[in-house]
């Protein structure tokens, strides 16, 4: 018999175990993309039930349905546009309330509904009492309890899915908001029924109601049609602010009038939570334990994951060998070895620390504890014009800016999200401490310590700084209102961060891998093809990375360029070698003077008359500031979905890097420090 | 008592909206958040750094800068 096939969109608020709900539908048979043109996360599954084939749409959790943010746009023109057969709004038990709210606005889109109660254990443990017959026929929705984490309740909700879909007429029921508003709403109806390509996509009901809720983006839609003049003459009637609050009010109104009836007894507020937080958000604790927990995420993704790093570099180093070695004729061997594999090794060496900082993230976003941290650290990001949320990803950036940059998934606002991205890049990785190192080793002596530390703060105070200066220019705008709930905690499961783990990882992979894998490539073709004139093998020992490779006739054409700061054309060779992985700087730089793996032999070479003092510490900046490694420039790609925002990052950071050498190189010389 | 704005209020005490003040997206989330005229709100406490602030409002708790928390014109109720 030929399966019947069927669409299902899950809605909810945040934090009501959506994501947990999708997981035990779909098990294993999901896929993560992006929503056409925005960097939100679009996940679809598909499920068997009986004879029907479920697809599955994971909607954004939004709270409302209005234009406020580009989730909320996304889940409701996928429900008006889509149309999905069923939507299945997952509503926490516990919080009927504003819940409902978002019923209300699913109902006025004249979407087929059912509710998933959720948390039922919760409300149940603690003594509330909802009569689900009663709210079934006070909101003509089907309601079907579930626990999403305990999978209990998923057949039963699947039944009711089916059936509802399976209905052939669709009763429209909708919030009433009284005999003003609704004068207007018809006065309104009547204007826009009357552009046929409006009423035709839109429910002419729905479309009313949100030009008097005052939804920009419904008002944009309105201007480009051939009622644009009508519609705003009634619109001007009106004072708008009076009519966005009463109308959210009715909302509210119209769910109070039934709560009392369907929570025969509800208990109000989260009293476990409140226990916790009073720690947790303590006026002195409150810091300390938020730094406690930030070391301690940290210490997982860092200091966990360097074994299982220096474990995938051998493993690729070895393999590369080994195709090397066993392919007979060199050229090929050699490309596919220190090329290919070399690549596929540059991408991998990062996913350890990929999958444990999302491991991370995703208990204690689980938790209920990472809108804390926002909470907590709100104020000081408020100052540089980020806010809250932008922290974590921040500070991860010191490990690596790659995971970092991934990990402002968690920011809501486009804006601040995009700013947060642009400068992660300052904040000086780990790969970069290297550099550093060696250099302030050689140069610098006792005063090493200070002036790499000197360099990691500078690392911050240029990303402030560009945070200010973005937010003033080119992003101009305020940071984001903060609003936010605090969800209460919840003990997370393992199952849900080992998804949220793979997803991570196999995104990363998919999408910034190929870029980073290109750039290897090119990158060592560069250093493996003979230089114009020069008589040697592709790839053969004596020119890769040398002069006598195409890198090094690229050295000599940057050179010019990097010559006011002192640099010569070795120097300009090390640092494009840097765009592939910023450690690579002084490996490179000891094939070029010819020492090899012997940093000694290379400081040594350095400080007798090779660089300077000045010129050392210019390199260090450099290092920092510069166009990051090929890794972080997949991400931000792949995180912005734009080319134009990638090249932005590279071209203000390389510019930055230049001034700030020059500037340290010229001073320096002109009043004579440290030569 | 007077009229006065949600930012001012310490922590543990209670209040009736009465109106949002301002106007466009801020507002309008504020709005379907659960602060609308007529709800009741508890002060629960200050962050750390004294800003932002978290409310119990429509039985879940809310946080919002003072910046937002100004908008947001009630009535305090007694203990
Ligand atoms: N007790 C209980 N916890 C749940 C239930 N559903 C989800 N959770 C937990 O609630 C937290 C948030 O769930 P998640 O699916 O991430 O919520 P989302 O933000 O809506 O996607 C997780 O720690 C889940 O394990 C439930 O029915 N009962």
């Amino acid at each position: 018999m030929e399966k019947k096939k069927i669409t299902i969109a899950l809605a909810g608020n945040p934090n009501v175990g959506k994501t947990t709900l999708f997981n035990a539908i779909t098990g294993a048979r999901q896929h993560v993309g992006n929503w056409p043109g925005v960097t939100v996360e679009k996940k679809t599954g598909k499920r068997t039930y009986k004879d029907t084939e479920i697809e599955v749409v994971d909607l954004p959790g939004t709270y409302s349905l209005t234009a406020y943010s580009i989730d909320e746009v996304v889940a409701r023109d996928y429900v008006v546009e889509e149309k999905p057969d069923v939507v299945v709004q997952i509503v926490d038990a516990t919080n009927l309330e504003r819940n409902l709210y978002l019923t209300t606005q699913l109902m006025e889109l004249g979407s087929r509904v059912v509710i998933a109660l959720n948390m039922w254990d919760l409300a149940e443990s603690r003594g509330d009492e909802i009569d689900t017959r009663k709210m079934e026929d006070f909101l003509e929705i089907p309601v079907v309890k579930t626990v999403a984490n305990r999978a209990e309740g998923i057949d039963a909700l699947l039944e009711e899915v089916v059936r509802e879909a399976d209905k052939g007429e669709h009763h429209e029921h909708e919030v009433s908001y009284g005999d003003d508003i609704e004068k207007k709403i018809i006065e309104l109806e009547k204007i826009v029924g009357k552009d046929s390509a409006l009423s035709g996509k839109y429910p002419v009901r729905w479309l009313s109601v949100k030009l008097l809720d005052g939804d920009e983006n419904i008002l944009e839609k309105i201007e480009g049609s051939s009622v644009a003049t009508q519609v705003n003459s009634v619109l001007s009637t009106i004072k708008k602010e009076d009519y966005e609050a009463a109308m959210a009010e009715k909302r509210y109104e119209t769910i109070n009038t039934v709560l009392p009836q369907v929570c025969v007894k509800c208990i109000k507020g989260v009293t476990f939570s409140d226990m916790i937080d009073r720690a947790v958000t303590n006026k002195y604790l409150g810091i300390p334990i938020f730094l406690a927990m930030m070391w301690a995420a940290f210490e997982v993704t860092f200091t966990v994951a360097t074994p299982l790093m220096e474990f995938v570099d051998m493993f690729f180093g070895w393999l590369a060998g080994v195709v090397a070695g066993s392919i007979t004729n060199p050229v090929l061997g050699s490309l596919l070895g220190d090329g290919i594999v070399a690549g596929v090794g540059a991408v991998m060496i990062f996913l350890p620390n990929i999958l444990l900082l999302f491991l991370m993230i995703s208990l204690l976003e689980d938790s209920g504890y990472m809108a804390r941290a926002a909470f907590v650290m709100d104020k000081l990001m408020y100052k540089i014009g980020l806010n809250g949320r932008s922290f974590i990803p921040l500070l991860m950036g010191f490990g690596c800016n790659v995971p970092a940059i991934m990990a402002t998934r968690t920011i809501e606002d486009e804006k601040d999200r995009l700013v947060t991205i642009l400068v992660n890049p300052f904040i000086s990785c780990g790969a970069r401490l290297p550099v550093y190192l060696m250099l302030a080793g050689a140069f610098f002596g006792r005063q090493a310590g200070s002036v790499i530390f000197g360099i990691y703060i500078l690392g911050i105070i240029v990303a402030i700084l560009s945070a200010k200066l973005i937010r003033g220019t080119v992003l101009k705008g305020k940071p984001s209102p903060f609003i936010m709930e605090l969800p209460p905690y919840r003990l997370p499961t393992l199952k849900a961060s080992a998804i949220h783990m793979w997803e991570k990882g196999s995104i990363y992979l998919k999408k910034a891998g190929t870029i980073i894998l290109a750039g290897v490539v090119f990158v060592w073709l560069l250093s493996a093809i003979p230089a114009p004139g020069v008589d040697a093998a592709f790839a053969s020992e004596e020119i890769l990375g040398t002069e006598d490779s195409l890198i090094g006739v690229l050295g000599h054409i940057i050179e010019p360029l990097v010559a006011p700061l002192g640099f010569d054309w070795k120097v300009a060779v090390a640092l494009v070698f840097g765009f592939i992985a910023k450690e690579i700087v002084i490996g490179s730089m000891g094939v070029l003077y010819g020492t090899g793996e012997d940093e000694d032999a290379l400081a040594e070479i350095l400080t007798a008359g090779a660089m300077n003092p000045l010129t050392a510490l210019g390199l260090m900046v450099f290092t920092l500031l510069y166009v990051p490694c090929i890794a972080c420039v997949g991400v931000v790609k792949k995180e912005t979905g734009s080319w134009k925002w990638t090249l932005f990052m590279v071209a203000y950071g390389t510019t930055l890097a230049w001034i700030a050498a020059f500037l340290i190189y010229r001073i320096g010389t002109a009043i004579g420090w440290g030569l | 008592m007077t009229e006065t704005t949600l930012n001012l209020l310490e922590p543990g005490s209670k209040a009736k909206v009465i109106q949002i003040t301002g106007r466009g997206s801020a507002r309008r989330r504020i709005l379907d958040m659960g602060m609308v005229p007529g709800a009741e709100i508890e002060v629960i406490r200050k962050a750390p750094m004294g800003d932002p602030l978290e409310f119990l409002v429509k039985g879940y708790n809310l946080s919002l800068r003072k910046a937002e928390a100004e908008l947001i014109v009630v009535q305090p109720l007694g203990a």
